[in-house]
């Protein structure tokens, strides 16, 4: 579904990829594991169009997509969660939801879409009207991965959804990202918590310093003394 | 006594539509782009001028300047913001403002070259002729007009960007641009449309101006001053501070020129450093 090959990047004229090659197929869900500035969220960046690589290309579903503009992209169904659940806080709930329905593609559907993305998270139902900065963290994340829902994904990005939540909470979004997966949506997810990542994920690949050094199976990469040493001892909930 | 004090009031009420139509403008633009917009007063006395070039050598008269001269400027506005403005985003706002700054400088040489500083008279339109004997003072139709079409303008745009979902989009824009353009969201075309707006509030205004103020090339740049002021007090980005404010301090100004007038010129920027005192991110800024 996604291939993405020999990708370099930069941040003006830091580099923060080096040829990061690696494929996704249909109905995945492949994670992305590395320390802090490895470029996982860059590579998210990358393939969502709001970075434009210097070199590669990205293949979507057979079409080169390398250097489209991020709105071509999200009509495509290349959807981008982003890191820290990025709201908008004075707006409401639902004018959160409403925001990610923008695109052409999701536009006819708004009003069907939501109602999939409230029985998903009930508790959002119940919240339409509150300012969604007003919301807990969990809430919050839920409100995150709705709003992406709402832009009907073929392919969804991750950048860490559970991000500073609480363990219990954790586990209901890594859930909840199962029930989507269910849906057909295929997911790239960025993750701190390698070991829920690792069991949750088909397939995993490591990003150190940019570069891709590792990839496999998630059950095998699980058991990998490299994970295990580097990444699970210091991650381990 | 009361006849003074009600005129300068309705003094007051006129250039406060002003500053409010104007502020407003500046608060959007600021809001979506970070621009802090220099060229504005220039942009209202281009709005001025071309409705007093539309009648003077094309013969288009008021009514129609008052739809035609803002969709030009606006235009305009936006072949600039294509052109050199967005160049700019992303760096220190200083760059756009010394910027805009110069676009400033330089619309108000070309206007002073072509037609020197005196002002040319734009007149009241047959319709507002005339007006309304109160008993205590007398009330100019054309005044009223002015008043009433500010407020209704200034309350529609407040309406389109509170309340419906296309300023939804806007105020998700001024928030986090980058998220928006994430779902699937053109922002530098609404960018675009957004300077073309403001600028074309701006001109708009201009040509409500023409009638009442001279029209002179330099017509923008004794107002921008007091409007800038007014942004500050209202806090920055601040729609309904922006109105607020600007029918505030025009009432203020006015009160101040019965009472004192040698003070009337400088209130304003006593109310500004008070406000900054108290409250550093304006009455309606969102506090830091």
């Amino acid at each position: 579904m996604l291939e993405v090959t020999g990708i370099d990047a930069f941040y003006g004229k830091v580099q923060a990829l080096w040829d990061v090659t690696f494929r996704v197929a249909k109905g995945e869900i492949v994670t992305i594991i590395g320390a802090n500035g490895a470029g996982k969220s860059t590579t998210l960046k990358t393939i969502s169009g709001l970075l434009k690589p210097r070199k590669g290309q990205i293949v979507f579903e057979g079409a080169d997509v390398t250097g489209l503009a991020p709105n071509r992209l999200v009509e495509l169904g290349i959807v981008l969660i982003p890191e820290a659940r990025q709201l908008w806080p004075a707006m409401s709930v639902l004018e959160n939801l409403e925001m990610g329905a923008y695109a052409r593609t999701a536009r006819p559907a708004r009003a069907q879409t939501l109602q999939s993305v409230f029985a998903m998270f009930p508790l959002l139902k119940q919240r339409v009207r509150q300012r969604a900065g007003t919301l807990s963290g969990g809430e919050q994340q839920m409100c995150a991965i709705g709003r992406g829902l709402m832009a009907r994904p073929r392919l969804l990005l991750l950048d860490e959804p559970a991000l500073g939540l609480a363990p219990l909470l954790v586990r209901e979004v890594f859930e909840s990202l199962k029930s989507i997966r269910e849906q057909g949506v295929t997911i790239v997810l960025v993750e701190q918590n390698v070991r829920h990542a690792l069991a949750l994920a088909d397939r995993a690949f490591v990003l150190e310093t940019g570069r891709v050094t590792l990839s496999g199976q998630a059950s095998d990469l699980a058991h990998d003394p490299r994970i295990r040493d580097g990444y699970l001892g210091l991650a381990a909930v | 006594m009361i006849q003074a004090l009600s005129g300068q009031l309705l003094v007051g009420l006129i250039n406060g539509s002003f500053y409010a139509l104007l502020s407003l403008g500046l608060a959007i633009i600021f809001g979506l782009l970070d621009v802090v917009n220099f060229a504005h007063g220039a942009q209202y006395m281009l709005g001025a001028f071309v409705a007093w070039m539309a009648m003077q050598y094309l013969g288009i008269n008021y009514w129609s300047a008052l739809i035609l001269v803002p969709l030009a400027v606006g235009v305009l506005g936006m072949v600039f913001e294509q052109l050199v403005l967005r160049r700019l985003y992303g760096l220190d706002p200083l760059y756009g403002l010394l910027l805009t700054f110069g676009l400033a400088l330089v619309l108000e040489g070309i206007f002073q070259n072509a037609f020197g500083i005196s002002g040319k008279s734009y007149p009241v339109p047959d319709l507002l002729q005339g007006g309304t004997n109160l008993g205590f003072m007398f009330l100019p139709r054309y005044r009223m007009w002015v008043v009433v079409v500010s407020i209704a303008v200034c309350f529609g745009c407040w309406f389109m960007i509170e309340r419906t979902r296309l300023g939804a989009y806007l105020r998700a824009g001024t928030e986090n641009p980058v998220l928006l353009q994430a779902f699937g969201v053109n922002v530098p075309l609404i960018r675009a449309l957004t300077y073309g707006f403001g600028v074309a509030l701006a001109a708009f205004a201009g040509v409500m101006a023409a009638p009442i103020y001279q029209v002179t090339p330099l017509m923008g740049s004794g107002v921008i001053m007091v409007v800038f002021a007014v942004v500050v007090i209202g806090g920055m980005g601040s729609i309904a501070g922006s109105i607020i404010t600007g029918l505030g301090l025009g009432l203020i100004e006015g009160l101040t020129k019965f009472f004192y007038a040698p003070a009337s010129d400088v209130v304003v920027f006593v109310v500004m450093a008070l406000v900054l005192l108290a409250r550093p991110a304006g009455l309606f800024g969102r506090q830091l």
